[in-house]
């Protein structure tokens, strides 16, 4: 099937292209040059005066895996509001905060994304996150491993075991929980819960392990860029959701010696705590370091008004923050010797002065952080608000007038600590385009993907221009993934299966010995049983695992 | 003759993976680490290779073609059993959705307590590598443990090396409500377990004492339902000067009415003491036979546990309306499908109504269902997935003899396809 892209305008930063018209042609998935004039065109598309962007990626967004569905069992009520019809071609399901994983895939999809990462794998539950993943259609998935709390990491480290050994525990977990990244959690904190500590600064010790939160993400950050893992450690940091948080959250910049580090939901960590409440906004200095801090990047995690779910690995701020769970129902795990989980409703509220600074301070964030290609756009779905309010998320950064709209409607005290409204910046297409495609598939280390040039997969969004731009980005004229039309006019026209990125940095053989030991010693399985097999995501005959190359290693 | 080593069950529901069996031909036999649950379900012989229709041996294609025959003209077909592994609970989830059914685990009535508690304040849990390594005081409330699962302790309470205990043997181990039945609960240094015995129906009273005194509220009374409130302040106190205490129940065992509030009592409690400068967690039995798999499953394709309907074209949950078993008595079900793949002993539930039965082979009926197609077990005749009672732990099934049975994953998703 040869398909001709004709006239559209086309946004594909990944190739320096910025809004020029062009045509595209599409074969067994992917872009090819233009053919030959006597080739046969089985399938054209008038896209003149469409805008042509690649398929968006979320490259932080809690898809799969076992707090997720514990989050789908606490909120029924919240299900009953929206209930999703099956079709001759889509199955039933449920929306809003915690959607069920075929409604995922669809609702993904009609928003003209075509990939999504579940950012927190726990090692021990990395079977259950992509069996999930395996049952969202359309989208191209995967995962960032969680380590940081778990026990053979922190033993390794009392013990001080040498660097080397730590990548090749890093690198044989990667492996056995299929992950194309490394996230840590609260370094050592959900750890630190275990032994009922309650808080955990940068520089405070694990009461067990004597080991402080900077020595973990120092040598988690050092393993992942030694191994050559493109994607920089994935860092949930401490004390998230405490005022006063942003001085921790510039120290764990400033303090990681120049490696590669992404800060994820950085408005939740970005919080002073001046003024009359005693919270304040610190996303200027945040931004500032962030502009000022070449190695870093970070994503948003913005919060917008409504009900919701957080559902989080960091049982230690979850369970310091249950008394605001609404409805007041509340979920906390300690998990296997490997992490945890804590699951809490949330209703932000626009009347709230908290959550109406937080709302500000995300804005603030987006709007502040000079370079489009280190800053990406996610709301921490569910934890900040569901992914389907991304079309309304990016009307607020596109479009300055609505934003003060919006702001004038704040509680009063919060608009009062905010420079929100003297922030004139309106996002660009080509910028929306960066933290949602080009800048995303970069930082995953997806090579083919988010971009329109020539041999790439063939993932594309077709919008049609207008100025309310939310209406634009909710509503795609088209999607196509792989090559194949899913989407006409935001509906699921088609469905299939996406593929599953990971990466398989080498380690030394000789770590399974020790682990081995380990698990037999302390652990409730075996080790071999523990590893997840390449058959166990293809076998269904849906699934494909897609292998990324690595950093060229030193 | 073939040994394997590392088999994990998918029948204890605690995930036991270090048997070793013996398969020749077509017989498994356990040789190590067996036990009174997983030992016969292993072992269980394949009789029944053909599918039937009507009580005849028909071929797989032909009862494929009957059982979506029953479904197209049924208006509101009940799936029920939902005993299989992870696939086998996606091919009916499928099925649920394409025929407007309702789909009902057989073990929900018992799980609804956990649920109803759940759904209303949540819960702080634990899982089992937490209580090997860290719990140094454990509570059993209204169940028999080892009756339960066998090896329950061996494996995880007086495991000889723990990370953060210095002498397993130490953990303090009382029971309150039911005594254990035998004498696995007894420390490898020779110490009995405490037992405060009550009947059942008289959980709820007792707990919302001891919840009461963990609180710090004073009782007047000197006896609860037979126990001296002394020693539920002794319960109380310990579990506040524990570490790591681990609160555990099985909401299938609290049989009496509006267990729930038993469940959240004691939830509430475990919550209470995470105030009180120390560590507890709950830790609910479930798991067998597939539970923890088919909510997790539903879970994730519907958003709501295994308890649902999809007559309306999208699922809804009711954790009281859906009940199979009401259904059929109320005659609001036309077509009963019952999905077992792991137990021959669990039959479907006795009606008049057009029956489909995909169970594993060797099941014995009183009266011949109207379609049966024999299946093989996960773990036995196919690899596949199943939980674990901690619902983290999914374990990764293998498959020990080459037996032919088709999958229940096959077979549903034929019938689906056919409809």
């Amino acid at each position: 099937m040869l398909i001709k892209l004709t006239g559209g305008t086309v946004y594909d930063p990944a190739s320096g292209i910025d809004g020029k018209v062009q045509t595209l042609y599409v074969q067994n998935g992917r872009f090819i040059k233009r053919p030959a004039n006597d080739v046969k065109i089985d399938k054209e598309y008038d896209l003149k005066t469409k805008v042509l962007m690649a398929g968006a990626i979320d490259m932080h967004t809690h898809i799969g895996g076992g707090k997720g569905n514990i989050a789908r069992m606490l909120i029924p009520e919240d299900h009953r509001k929206d209930p999703v019809h099956r079709s001759d071609i889509t199955r039933s399901g449920c929306g809003h905060a915690m959607p069920s994983t075929f409604t995922t895939g669809y609702r993904y999809a009609e928003m003209g994304y075509t990939a999504g990462f579940e950012p927190a794998i726990l090692p021990i539950n990395a079977r259950q996150a992509h069996m999930e993943m395996a049952d969202i259609p359309i989208l191209d998935k995967g995962g960032y491993v969680m380590l940081g709390s778990d026990d053979y990491l922190l033993r390794m480290l009392t013990a001080k075991k040498d660097q080397k050994a730590i990548n090749d525990y890093v690198a044989w977990t990667m492996n056995a929980a299929k992950a194309i990244g490394v996230k840590v959690v609260n370094p050592g904190g959900i750890n630190a819960f275990k032994f009922n500590q309650r808080k955990l600064d940068l520089d405070e010790n694990n009461a067990h392990y004597g080991i402080s939160p900077r020595e973990i993400l120092i040598s988690l950050a050092t393993a992942v860029k030694e191994l050559g893992v493109k994607h920089p450690l994935h860092v949930h940091g401490c004390n998230l959701g405490v005022p006063g948080n942003v001085n921790t959250t510039l120290d764990t910049m400033q303090g990681i010696g120049g490696l590669p580090l992404h800060l994820t939901h950085i408005q939740f960590h970005s919080y002073g705590n001046e003024g009359d409440f005693k919270f304040s906004s610190g996303g200027a200095a945040i931004a500032e370091a962030i502009n000022k801090t070449p190695n870093i990047t970070a994503d948003v995690g913005q919060i917008l008004f409504g009900q919701t779910i957080t559902a989080s690995g960091d049982n230690m701020r979850q369970h310091a923050n249950h008394g605001f769970a609404s409805p007041d129902k509340w979920v906390s795990m300690d998990i296997e010797c490997d992490a945890g989980c804590g699951v809490v409703p949330f209703k932000y509220r626009d009347q709230n002065f908290v959550n109406a600074l937080q709302w500000a301070i995300g804005l603030e964030i987006f709007l502040l952080v000079d370079d489009p290609w280190r800053v990406f756009l996610t709301t921490d779905h569910p934890n900040g608000a569901p992914f389907t309010t991304y079309p309304h998320l990016i009307r607020l950064l596109m479009d300055k007038s609505f934003r003060n709209d919006m702001l004038a409607t704040i509680h009063p005290e919060a608009q009062k600590m905010t420079t929100l409204g003297s922030i004139d910046r309106e996002y660009s297409l080509q910028e929306i385009a960066i933290l949602t495609r080009a800048g995303a598939a970069k930082l995953v280390g997806l090579e083919d993907r988010g971009s329109l040039a020539e041999g790439a997969w063939a993932d594309i969004t077709v919008y049609t221009e207008n100025a309310d731009r939310e209406k634009m980005f909710e509503k795609p004229d088209y999607v196509f993934k792989d090559g194949e039309l899913v989407v006409v006019d935001g509906k699921v026209v088609h469905t299939k299966w996406g593929t599953t990125h990971i990466v398989r940095p080498d380690w030394d053989s000789s770590v399974e010995k020790d682990l081995q030991k380990y698990f037999d010693r302390f652990m409730t399985m075996k080790v071999g049983n523990f590893k997840i097999s390449d058959d166990e995501i293809t076998e269904d005959g849906r699934g494909s695992l897609t292998t990324h190359s690595l950093n060229g290693v030193t | 003759m073939t040994e394997i080593i590392e088999v994990p069950s998918p029948f204890c529901g605690i995930g036991t993976d270090d048997l070793t069996v013996q398969v020749n031909d077509l017989a498994v036999s356990v040789m190590a680490n067996g036990c009174a649950v997983n030992t016969p379900a292993f072992e269980q012989v394949i009789t029944d290779t053909s599918a039937r229709v009507d009580g005849k041996d028909v071929s797989l294609e032909v009862a494929v073609a009957k059982a979506a025959e029953l479904l197209s003209v049924s208006n509101q077909p009940v799936i029920g059993g939902c005993a299989t592994d992870v696939n086998g609970m996606r091919g009916l989830m499928a099925l649920a959705d394409h025929s407007g059914a309702v789909v009902d685990n057989m073990n929900f009535t018992g799980a609804r307590r956990n649920f109803l508690a759940l759904q209303d304040t949540g819960w702080m849990n634990t899982t089992l590598a937490e209580i090997k390594n860290r719990c140094d005081y454990l509570l059993v409330v209204g169940v028999d443990l080892e009756g339960f699962a066998p090896r329950f302790f061996e494996r995880y309470l007086w495991n000889q090396e723990s990370m953060f205990l210095s002498d397993t043997s130490q953990r303090q181990i009382v029971y309150l409500g039911k005594a254990p039945s035998g004498e696995a609960s007894i420390s490898p240094a020779g110490v009995k377990a405490k037992v405060l015995a009550c009947k059942d129906a008289d959980l709820p009273e007792v707990m919302a004492v001891l919840r009461a005194l963990v609180k710090g509220k004073k009782i007047v009374a000197d006896t609860i339902c037979g126990i001296a409130v002394s020693d539920l302040q002794e319960v109380a106190d310990q579990l506040k000067a524990a570490k790591y205490g681990v609160v555990t129940w099985a909401a299938g065992a609290l049989n009496f009415d509006q267990a729930e509030l038993t469940v959240q009592m004691l939830s509430e409690m475990v919550k209470d003491i995470n105030t009180m400068d120390t560590r507890c967690s709950g830790f609910p039995l479930g798991g067998k036979e597939g539970d923890q798999t088919a909510n997790q499953v539903c879970g994730w394709t519907s958003a709501y546990p295994a308890r649902a309907r999809f007559s309306s074209g999208f699922p809804e949950y009711d954790p009281f309306l859906y009940d199979s078993n009401v259904m059929l008595a109320n005659g609001e079900a036309d077509v009963l499908v019952w999905v077992q793949a792991f137990n021959v002993t669990s039959v479907p539930p006795v009606t008049e109504l057009p029956t489909i039965v995909v169970a594993r082979s060797g099941m014995v009926f009183d009266k011949q269902p109207d379609v049966f197609i024999p299946v093989g077990t996960p773990g036995i005749d196919h690899a596949g997935h199943a939980y674990r009672l901690d619902n983290v732990v999914a374990i990764r099934l293998k498959k020990l003899r080459e037996s032919g049975l088709p999958s229940t994953a096959d077979v549903l998703n034929a019938i689906e396809q056919a409809l």
